[in-house]
């Protein structure tokens, strides 16, 4: 399904670029379930442009991990992605206050090939870059609220499980990154297909003692979809679409909670 | 003159030789003329079937010839270069003249590991310059992402016999068995080509190298990967001198990254070099140290009719070629090619359309990263026509006098041997002829990236993923 439409979606949005329209009329949110499997009706303008936005920092993320990416398709892809954003601000549907930070802070990280290509890197052994400590920590606490088990022993077995990750890493730091890869590998290839629904079944395949590695969740899950919530909406609920506002409501969430963290 | 294809194995003549013009008289008659070109894989595989999974390794990322097109060097995706040589022309078989065979084959650059970065090194070739000839000798510059090396290629063909304090086999001659004196004597061999790397410049860019270009003083050259160029003397490996840094302070304000460069042809201190923004910029040496800002700056205005979000995008020049003559720039960006007068900066002189019925797919060929592949472009001899490859195994050549252009295909599929190669016309729409093809059954994954022009004749090296098709025109040494 996803992937069928995920084509339908994009011709349709051929259709709408290759005129240079800018400007269409506001057709409101579409139920895209619903209404493109038949109707050949056109999606509104910021659908897609949405749609491309989405695309991009998909794109953005998904760069090979053990080749350096290539900077001239990043950085094209960036000023596409802050196009966007720039449209999307003098039309006023972009909110600026809270996201501007993360979409920042996504932005520039995925522009500089080399602090990308070390974060995820570094993720892997378990160290933390403080740009990404936001992120980071949206998806432990989601990840806690749904695994009881992870907050009920949290203190006590805390140091003892972060030791011994730690060592597990130590000795088979290779296996590690065998394991991250293909489940990144598998994480890429649910994505390119666009069927968030999916991602869910992904983790189900995925061993579940990766779960218990705090090292191994930040890792996979800050490589996943970090633009936008559908991998935050992944862990609360199975969504399909994502409408702009969810997602902005769901980031300040994600901002508040991630502050009181800190801060404690 | 039209385009044929040769046999390899099988060199006989064809029969008539074709019309005066580049392009058949009427698109879709074909002249038996006898064009002959090679398929020729750059290694001794054996050849895939048309729905074969290429594999990575064989995947040519580039084509040149030499400076008197006796020589033709491939790179490979698996860091091999193979050399082809074109047979000397024989009085007796006219018709089969300059066949290109394999001369030399060697691997030029081995994957590698960056420590620090904990990031692979391909070993992909992304360029190989010919140095001009100046003995016995040829030399090329061969890059990957990262590492330059200079390779000296020599000819053994004869070799000393009849030393006196050795046998044949090398073993020392007991002396008591030597009575006389002898001079030893050059026998003649078989040929031996020997590769040697005579240079490694390495630990010179920090991002990925994508092009050299060597000076015209042949004593320097230039290599320029994303945000810098640096200026290499041939004989000096331990030492670079950067000529233009375009790498912001802080790395989130990047938004343009350099593309491609090249050194003029016949001034030593001109380069220019392409930008992802569709800018061209020509810079002088003699002007300061450090050439970042540019003597002049070539750049269209954007058609806001046709502006959209992936205008940036397509506007990004993937090559920049300076004519022979040295007056003009060819540049290829995702649609179109265009040249540009050295004297004329404010739009180019000239604009051919490659594929303009990509246009309204553009958000397609962006999801698939198509939007992003670099073609190449290239001169002929004279300057009259230009070449560039397309998808679907399609290249174009565009004829800057009569203003034709025509679209053929390189595929075993549809290319016999000694056949002339028949012009394809894609189709949008509207009236469909026969054997055209639409633009929805293009098949993206064919895509002819890199592509060479004969320094004089009409000969062309066209790179078709893994294979490589040479077509030259019978007729080549009466016209042009």
């Amino acid at each position: 399904m996803g992937e069928e439409e995920g084509l339908h979606q994009t011709q349709l949005l051929d259709t709408m670029f290759v005129r240079g329209l800018k400007r269409k009329c506001f057709d409101g949110e579409e139920d895209i379930e619903g209404t493109l499997a038949g109707i050949k009706a056109i999606p509104s303008y910021n659908l897609q442009r949405q749609s491309l936005l989405d695309m991009s920092l998909v794109k953005l993320q998904l760069c090979h991990m053990l080749v350096e990416p290539n900077l001239c398709r990043s950085v094209l892809i960036a000023n596409t992605v802050r196009q966007i954003q720039e449209e999307m601000t003098q039309d006023g549907t972009w909110q600026m206050v809270n996201t501007q930070s993360t979409g920042q802070a996504s932005l520039d990280r995925l522009v500089s090939t080399d602090i990308l290509c070390r974060s995820s890197r570094e993720q892997a052994e378990g160290k933390l870059v403080p740009d990404y400590s936001t992120f980071n920590k949206d998806f432990e606490s989601d990840q806690a609220q749904d695994s009881s088990e992870t907050m009920s022993t949290a203190s006590s077995v805390q140091a003892p499980r972060n030791l011994q990750s730690n060592v597990w890493e130590m000795e088979n730091p290779q296996e590690n990154k065998g394991s991250f890869q293909k489940s990144l590998d598998q994480i890429f290839e649910t994505l390119e297909n666009k069927s968030p629904n999916s991602v869910e079944d992904l983790f189900s395949e995925v061993d579940n003692s990766y779960y218990d590695l705090d090292t191994m969740l930040t890792g996979m899950m800050s490589n996943s979809k970090m633009g936008h919530c559908d991998g935050l909406e992944t862990f609360s609920s199975p969504t399909t679409t994502t409408s702009s506002s969810n997602c902005k409501s769901d980031l300040n969430e994600l901002d508040h909670i991630v502050e009181i963290l800190v801060e404690s | 003159m039209e385009l044929h294809r040769r046999c390899e194995s099988n060199p006989k003549p064809s029969g008539e030789t074709g019309g005066s013009s580049l392009f058949p008289k009427r698109p879709g008659i074909a002249r038996a003329a006898a064009m002959q070109a090679s398929p020729q894989c750059p290694t001794n595989l054996p050849q895939p079937s048309s729905e074969e999974v290429t594999s990575g390794a064989d995947i040519i990322s580039t084509v040149e010839f030499n400076h008197t097109g006796e020589l033709l060097a491939t790179g490979d995706k698996g860091g091999r270069v193979v050399i082809f040589q074109r047979e000397p022309e024989s009085k007796n078989e006219p018709y089969n003249q300059g066949e290109y065979n394999v001369y030399s084959t060697f691997q030029s650059h081995e994957p590698e590991f960056d420590y620090l970065k904990s990031l692979e090194i391909e070993e992909k070739i992304n360029k190989i310059k010919w140095l001009p000839q100046q003995n016995a000798a040829h030399s090329l510059l061969s890059t990957n992402d990262k590492t330059i090396k200079l390779w000296k290629i020599t000819e053994r063909d004869k070799r000393p016999e009849g030393y006196n304090l050795k046998d044949e086999e090398g073993k020392l001659k007991d002396l008591s068995t030597v009575t006389s004196l002898q001079v030893p004597v050059l026998k003649p061999m078989d040929l031996m080509v020997e590769v040697t790397p005579r240079r490694i410049f390495a630990n010179g860019h920090t991002y990925h190298v994508n092009s050299i270009s060597v000076n015209s003083d042949c004593e320097t050259y230039m290599s320029a990967d994303d945000l810098r160029i640096n200026l290499w003397h041939l004989a000096i490996t331990d030492r670079s001198f950067n000529i233009v840094d375009i790498k912001p302070a802080n790395m989130e304000d990047l938004t343009e990254v350099i593309t491609a460069s090249e050194f003029h042809p016949h001034h030593c201190n001109l380069f220019v070099y392409s930008s992802s923004k569709g800018s061209l910029r020509l810079c002088d040496m003699r002007a300061s140290a450090l050439c970042d800002k540019h003597s002049k700056l070539y750049e269209e205005p954007e058609d806001p009719s046709n502006r959209s979000f992936f205008s940036e995008i397509i506007s990004s020049v993937s090559d920049v070629k300076f004519s022979h003559s040295g007056r003009y720039m060819l540049t290829r960006d995702y649609l179109t090619v265009k040249v540009w007068d050295l004297n004329m900066e404010t739009k180019p002189v000239e604009t051919y359309q490659v594929h303009d019925y990509l246009r309204s797919k553009l958000c397609s060929l962006y999801e698939n990263d198509c939007i992003f592949d670099k073609f190449e472009c290239a001169w002929n001899g004279s300057d009259s026509v230009i070449m560039t490859g397309a998808y679907n195994n399609f290249f174009r050549m565009f004829d800057r006098n009569t203003k034709r252009d025509v679209t053929l295909e390189a595929s075993r599929e549809s290319s016999k041997p000694r056949a002339v190669l028949k012009p394809r016309r894609v189709c949008v729409g509207g009236k469909r002829r026969k054997d055209d093809i639409s633009v929805d059954s293009l098949d993206f994954t064919k895509k002819i990236l890199h592509t060479a022009w004969h320094p004089t004749e009409n000969i062309i090296a066209i790179a078709a993923t893994n294979n490589l098709y040479i077509f030259q025109d019978k007729v080549n040494s009466e016209m042009h």
